[in-house]
């Protein structure tokens, strides 16, 4: 991709007198951390190169709360969604697409009932509605025949039994999608969730990260593709602490869509 | 005199099982309200499927086949168990038979081969749990009563399964020698020639059947009252507790009524601080309630009954990453905590009305810190409990109380939720570098 694509804010849009289908919910990882703005930008190139009308909060967008939550700090939770939820419903926002299975979950599940009601999708769904209805044509490209696990987040598998939708896309990529022994519902998680992304783990006898890492490389895969930016850390971590970093790549299914689609 | 010996012995094993059970629906109600009586047609559903159906045991399904003997052969049972009762009140002898004909000797039979089955299932498992060693049989909460437990439930099977027998074989043989015929139970026309065809008395094999029958009655008011001190309260429970499960997606974590009334109230420019509370509903419990929970009475009975129900099968403790990869965090042990906590408080305040604290916890007493910051709410503990129980629920609900009532996090958690507080994220990023991505290469 040569031009730089122009990503419009809620704000811009409504000065303009216009309001975007959907908003996309960007994530504090998303935002700030530099693989993950890497995805990011994925999700953006996609949402042009499909001609859809989106905008971002930019600025206006503050942590959904779910960390502080899952670490039992209700209170900070509640002020973070609220927060949100008046900056989205003075926006009129309907429909959001997120980066992320954490703020998707937070977003669709736990802010209706303190006042925020959206129509909320992961990316991996957006990306599958873009599929479906024809916006969206993907030849194998760069992907063709290579060998790809998918590795399920927490929430967007069990948390919210979405398993179909990114593992779709993949097959989209005319890749083998191979399963690791562990997967869909019973997936093991990263090791990143409950807040445990921000803390050391306690005593144990292995990183958590290190054990999933080890399901993914028993198939020996190409790559390791997953649809949550915590996940894409704690494997990428994995990955090079087992030294296969050279060979085995850990990618976001964002990532794979807009590079077989040359975005 | 015969009757009424067995009047008493009956009425004495049901009366303890009803005090029982009276005593654990009590130590339940210790827990906080929830209201899980919505959308009864799903939670129908749910129950036949999970609970009746054991759908969640067919995802290995050489244990479920197993386990789905001694279940059946355990539930078919108490049908002949209904014969013993009118036998014993009465005096009668198989007083269902004459009137039941060819379908007595049918169910008898059907009640004959299944606890054949279940005797094979009882032995795989005796083996299973003492000569194969898998782990989930052998973390540190498997140790003790629960261990003995797991055995002794399974040695008793095979008691009840050699009474039935005794019984049913010697009355073949006796019936043969007094009749000329058969009763034709698939098991025991065969059985019983073969163990007692030797004896030739009459009234010896009249004994042994007595030996057997009342044998039988005894091993089943025995495990009746074994019931409730034992993690096999959930052959009752799980029908009750799959039926209130959370029937909501996993992912989502209840948002604090208590909570939401105050963050509320400070978004609301309108609102007087200094306002009354709105009076409280009559007999609504006024104490104020903690935020999030200490003990199993911060609990909602939810979680409490969770507790009594829990198997100690271990499948979430297989699949929890925390406890997977060394940690102290083991769900099961969350669970059992509970049970044991509720019966310890339960006990204590029967004893003492008045006072309601004994100064234990389920927090620090029972539960960690440690195990309780390990957690990384995945859920596949939820997803994996045969009888839909919710180790999470309970995990979250101690952190809540840590946090919102004592300020106790590690410390880098207390980091981030100054940055969430402060920057809108979890980082020490600014809000206002929020778009950067936007213009960076
Ligand atoms: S939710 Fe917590 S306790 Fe349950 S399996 Fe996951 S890490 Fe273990
Ligand atoms: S909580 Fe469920 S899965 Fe865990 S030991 Fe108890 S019954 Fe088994």
């Amino acid at each position: 991709m040569s031009e730089k694509i122009k990503v419009p804010t809620m704000a811009e849009m409504t000065a303009s007198g216009e309001s975007p289908e959907v908003l996309f919910w960007v994530g504090c990882s998303g935002s700030f951390d530099d693989r993950a703005k890497k995805i990011t930008k994925a999700i953006v190139k996609i949402l042009h190169a499909c001609k859809v009308k989106f905008a971002v909060l930019g600025t206006e967008e503050s942590c959904t709360g779910d960390p502080a939550k899952r670490a039992g700090n209700e209170f900070l939770f509640q002020m973070s969604a609220m927060q949100n939820i008046m900056v989205l419903n003075g926006y009129n926002v309907e429909k959001i697409v997120t980066g992320c299975p954490h703020c998707f979950n937070t977003l669709k599940n736990e802010y209706p009932e303190l006042g925020g009601e959206f129509d909320v999708v992961h990316h991996t769904q957006f990306i599958q509605e873009l599929i479906d209805n024809g916006k969206l044509k993907i030849t194998g490209g760069a992907f063709k025949g290579k060998k790809i696990t998918f590795h399920d987040p927490c929430y967007l598998g069990r948390g919210n039994d979405v398993y179909e939708a990114p593992r779709m896309a993949i097959q989209k990529l005319d890749a083998a999608l191979v399963e690791m022994k562990r997967c869909r519902a019973k997936g093991l998680c990263c090791g990143a969730g409950g807040a445990q992304m921000f803390k050391e783990a306690e005593k144990g006898n292995k990183e958590i990260n290190i054990e999933r890492t080890d399901d993914a490389l028993a198939v020996t895969p190409d790559i390791i593709a997953t649809g949550c930016p915590f996940c894409n850390t704690m494997m990428t971590d994995g990955v090079k602490n087992a030294e296969k970093e050279d060979n085995i790549k850990v990618l976001d299914v964002a990532e794979m869509i807009a590079e077989a689609a040359d975005l | 005199m015969i009757n009424i010996l067995f009047i008493i012995l009956v009425i004495g094993g049901f009366g303890l099982f009803a005090y029982n059970v009276k005593r654990i629906v009590s130590n339940i109600k210790l827990g906080r309200p929830i209201d899980r009586t919505d959308n009864k047609k799903e939670r129908i559903r749910t129950m036949l499927l999970v609970a009746f159906g054991q759908k969640k045991m067919f995802q290995r399904p050489i244990p479920a086949i197993l386990h789905l003997f001694i279940y059946v052969a355990f539930v078919i049972t108490q049908i002949e168990l209904i014969e013993i009762l009118v036998d014993g009140a009465t005096g009668s002898h198989r007083i269902f038979r004459e009137a039941l004909g060819g379908f007595y000797t049918f169910m008898i039979s059907f009640i004959e081969v299944l606890s054949v089955l279940a005797l094979v299932a009882t032995f795989t498992f005796l083996a299973r749990r003492n000569l194969l060693r898998l782990p989930r049989f052998h973390m540190d909460e498997m140790t003790g009563w629960p261990k003995l437990d797991g055995n002794l439930i399974l040695y008793m099977e095979f008691v009840l399964v050699c009474c039935i027998f005794i019984m049913n074989g010697a009355d073949e043989v006796l019936h043969l020698k007094q009749h000329g015929e058969s009763y034709n139970f698939t098991v025991s026309s065969w059985i019983g020639p073969l163990l007692f065809g030797g004896v030739e008395d009459v009234e010896t094999l009249s004994m042994l059947e007595r030996v057997g029958w009342w044998s039988h009655l005894l091993m089943v008011l025995t495990f009746l009252n074994y019931l409730p001190i034992s993690k096999h309260f959930h052959i009752i429970l799980a029908f009750p507790n799959v039926y209130y499960s959370n029937l909501e997606k996993k992912g989502r974590f209840s948002n604090m009524e208590a909570v939401i009334t105050e963050v509320k109230m400070m978004f609301d420019p309108s609102a007087d601080p200094y306002a009354e509370p709105p009076p409280a509903p009559e007999g609504a419990d006024t104490a104020p309630q903690r935020f999030g929970a200490k003990d199993v009475d911060d609990l909602t009975w939810k979680s409490i009954l969770d507790g009594y129900t829990c198997t100690e099968c271990g499948r979430c403790s297989d699949a929890c990453p925390a406890n997977t990869t060394g940690k102290k965090l083991s769900p099961r042990k969350i669970m059992m905590d509970v049970r044991d906590r509720a019966e310890e408080l339960g006990r204590h305040r029967v004893k003492n009305a008045e006072a309601t604290d004994d100064g234990k916890s389920l927090l620090r007493d029972y539960v960690s810190e440690e195990e309780i910051w390990a957690c990384t709410s995945c859920n596949a503990c939820v997803q994996e409990c045969p009888v839909n129980n919710d180790p999470l629920e309970v995990i979250l609900e101690l952190r809540r109380f840590l946090v919102m009532e004592e300020s106790k996090s590690p410390s880098e958690l207390t980091t981030m939720f100054t940055n969430v507080e402060n920057n809108g994220a979890p980082w020490q990023f600014a809000q206002a570098d929020r778009l950067n991505w936007a213009n960076e290469d």
